[in-house]
């Protein structure tokens, strides 16, 4: 689950991590106050979005010559200018794709006085199953450009788990940014505080881009974006009610009621698949016999004849869809119930496109019975090749 | 032969008393009589389980202690993810050979410290997030569909359980059949990777050739596309159908597994297919052509 700049500081201020201050505003009134609040003489303004890439990022609704999505004002009423043209507008940066993404917060922060910007995250390495600090001296940069241009200016530090980030495990990163002084102490404070949060809030990314020096050599966090372990959620009850659900499709967030693991995507064939690898598989299918999936559907491995019916109706809810796949290979899940709540959620929504059926496994037989007795107009499939051939032919004819 | 488990194999389940590990250590006991001997449960040592059709088990407040009683080597956790990890640690205190763990949802803090414990001690974990392993007609270890399989000779492993069933179900429908089927799991820090289910099938006298699914995110494929250029070098080498799944996912999205996901541009379904290639494995196009991929390799 990602959550915005402004609550990933909260997160970390709470820490006591050094982090300026800031107001984050949602309309005009809120942001009049909030500009008034801070000191000054420099107010950032920042969009709130799920995406990176901020700075760099263009207004759709404003020209090409407009300022991005982070904007730096010099007085009272250049923020408030700012803050004015960015809201309700729709950003569109590196990472949101060409549809972009409306601007329904805005962050407004001191400014700060940079002397050096570096790259520092922790992550997960999935390559040794370590938490990791990734730290480089080459901060304020798109990260990945940094990496394949200059991999030598990228350090990693891997944390024992059973120690956490030792004094001498924040020396390194500390001595990976050339730190000295007062930054230096600060450093070695601040990349342990972080450890710790990372750790007793499981997240799953913590980025901050720029950590900065500023010019009386103190360390501050200037950018910050926290991912959480969704499988982590259930312990953390105060990370949830940080969940934006403006952020998310509607498709997604009806789907994640009934814990239905969906994506929403772009092409004209709906699926409801059992399982993450044959679902992923079954999207692959269509896009090589020449069509594109509408979304990714796993229903999982122990959904009950209501979680089908809505996984169906989510599916169905999708004005693009010309048609829908179903592909099921039971090991838990049974095969009539999989029909079964097919059967009942095409009797509630109606069926006004193309249904293909593939079942194979447990109680297989009893499931295509079920089919073949509802009346229904479905297409029955022998296999997966034959599932997707049949719902391609009779979309694209 | 076959790898991991055979006949033989004694199994204590972990999590036996709630209703998934019940379903399924009955399926398994059907399943040619998989040694299935005991069940942990903290509070409800001493009393026995008793499946639906009158099988009983007796069940043991601990892991150790149930391994003493039966000499089981293996075990199996079907405890909910809250509980998952320090069901693992317990196996892994207990010495238990082969720990396998089907729980999907385990944090991955949780493994990230279950995994420098599992790291320092000389047992195996499958999974989590992970159908199990099976040996046609002798052992049955979690979730996987019994009726599929066939006694034969492909080694079959995965990061997926519903594509391992299609190549099960595919080189059964071929003819072939399977020494074992490995189903590692989908999640990003896990026990048992690639490299080591393919050193076991490389090993294996009766493992002809091998089938491999992977899938987007991480880097075991390319891990396991170099292991298998290296082996070919020492001259150990068997013919290898792959598959990659997720050509077509969006970058940046997990795809249901929590390890399916291609982050900062890495991870990809193309860079993966690639490697395989490059260290000899007919990649097959189509999940659905798995075994008809295998069958005109080995012609």
């Amino acid at each position: 689950m990602n959550v915005h700049e402004h609550q990933a500081k909260a997160i970390l201020k709470e820490y006591g991590a050094p982090v300026a201050n800031g107001v984050a505003v949602t309309d005009i009134a809120q942001a009049e106050a909030a500009v008034a609040a801070l000191s000054g003489p420099v107010w950032v303004v920042k969009s709130q979005i799920h995406a990176g890439g901020r700075g760099k990022g263009r207004f759709k609704e404003l020209g090409p010559d407009a300022k991005g999505g982070v904007r730096v004002s010099f007085s009272a009423a250049e923020a408030l200018a700012n803050i004015r043209e960015m809201f309700g507008k729709t950003l569109v940066t590196k990472q949101t794709g060409p549809a972009g993404k409306q601007v329904n917060r805005i962050y407004v922060e001191d400014g700060a006085d940079i002397d050096r910007e570096l790259y520092l995250s922790i992550l997960v390495d999935r390559e040794n199953g370590k938490t990791s600090f990734v730290a480089s001296t080459e901060g304020g940069m798109d990260i990945e450009a940094v990496a394949e241009k200059t991999p030598d200016l990228i350090h990693t530090i891997a944390i024992r788990a059973s120690t956490g980030c030792t004094d001498a495990d924040a020396g390194k990163i500390a001595d990976a940014y050339k730190l000295t002084g007062s930054a230096r102490d600060q450093g070695i404070a601040l990349f342990k505080t972080l450890y710790k949060a990372f750790v007793e809030k499981d997240m799953s990314l913590l980025e901050i881009n720029p950590l900065i020096v500023t010019k009386s050599n103190d360390i501050q966090v200037l950018d910050a974006k926290v991912s959480f372990d969704g499988n982590a959620l259930f312990r953390h009850p105060d990370i949830m009610a940080y969940r934006d659900m403006t952020e998310e499709d509607a498709k997604e967030i009806e789907a994640s009621k009934h814990d239905l693991a969906y994506i929403a995507l772009d092409g004209e064939i709906g699926c409801m698949v059992n399982g993450a690898g044959l679902a992923m598989a079954t999207m692959d299918i269509i896009k090589l016999y020449g069509a594109e999936p509408a979304n990714f559907l796993d229903v999982g491995g122990g959904a009950s004849r209501e979680k089908v019916t809505a996984a169906f109706k989510i599916i169905t809810s999708d004005p693009n869809v010309k048609g829908i796949l179903v592909n099921i290979f039971g090991g838990i899940m049974r095969c009539d119930v999989i029909a079964e709540g097919v059967v009942a959620a095409v009797k509630e929504v109606g069926l006004k496109v193309p249904l293909v059926v593939r079942l194979e496994g447990t109680k297989v037989a009893e499931g295509k019975d079920i089919i073949n007795k509802s009346g229904l107009n479905v297409i029955a499939a022998d296999d997966l090749d034959d599932a997707a051939q049949k719902i391609v032919k009779a979309v694209k004819g | 032969m076959s790898i991991l488990i055979n006949k033989d194999t004694r199994i204590i389940v972990q999590g036996l008393t709630g209703k998934t590990g019940t379903f399924h250590t009955e399926q398994a006991l059907a399943y040619h009589g998989t040694k299935m001997v005991a069940g942990t449960h903290p509070k409800k040592g001493g009393t026995d389980w008793i499946g639906s059709n009158g099988e009983t088990l007796p069940i043991f407040a601990s892991v150790a202690e149930a391994k003493a009683a039966t000499g089981a080597t293996a075990s199996v956790i079907y405890v909910p993810p809250a509980g998952a990890a320090a069901a693992i640690e317990e196996a892994i205190d207990a010495g238990i050979d082969l720990i396998t763990c089907i729980t999907e949802g385990v944090p991955v803090l949780d493994m990230v410290r279950v995994k420098e414990k599992l790291d320092a001690s000389p047992c195996r974990l499958v999974g989590p997030n992970c159908p199990g392993l099976m040996t046609p007609d002798e052992c049955k270890i979690g979730i996987m569909p019994g009726a599929i399989f066939k006694k034969g000779s492909v080694g079959v492993l995965s990061r997926s359980g519903t594509l391992t069933y299609e190549a099960v179900l595919q080189t059964t429908v071929a003819g072939l059949g399977q020494t074992t089927a490995v189903g590692i799991g989908g999640d990003p820090v896990k026990g048992t990777e690639f490299i080591d289910v393919l050193e076991l099938f490389l090993a294996d006298p009766e493992t002809h050739s091998i089938i491999m699914i992977g899938e987007i995110g991480g880097s075991a494929e390319e891990d396991a596309a170099q292991f298998l250029i290296d082996e070919a070098r020492r001259g150990r080498k068997k013919p290898t159908v792959g598959f990659i799944a997720g050509r077509t996912a969006p970058p940046g999205r997990t795809m249901g597994h929590a390890g399916a996901v291609i982050s900062g541009g890495k991870g990809g379904a193309e860079d993966k297919i690639e490697a395989l290639r490059s260290a000899g494995i007919r990649v097959s196009p189509s999940p659905a052509k798995l075994g008809e991929t295998l069958v005109d390799l080995l012609k």
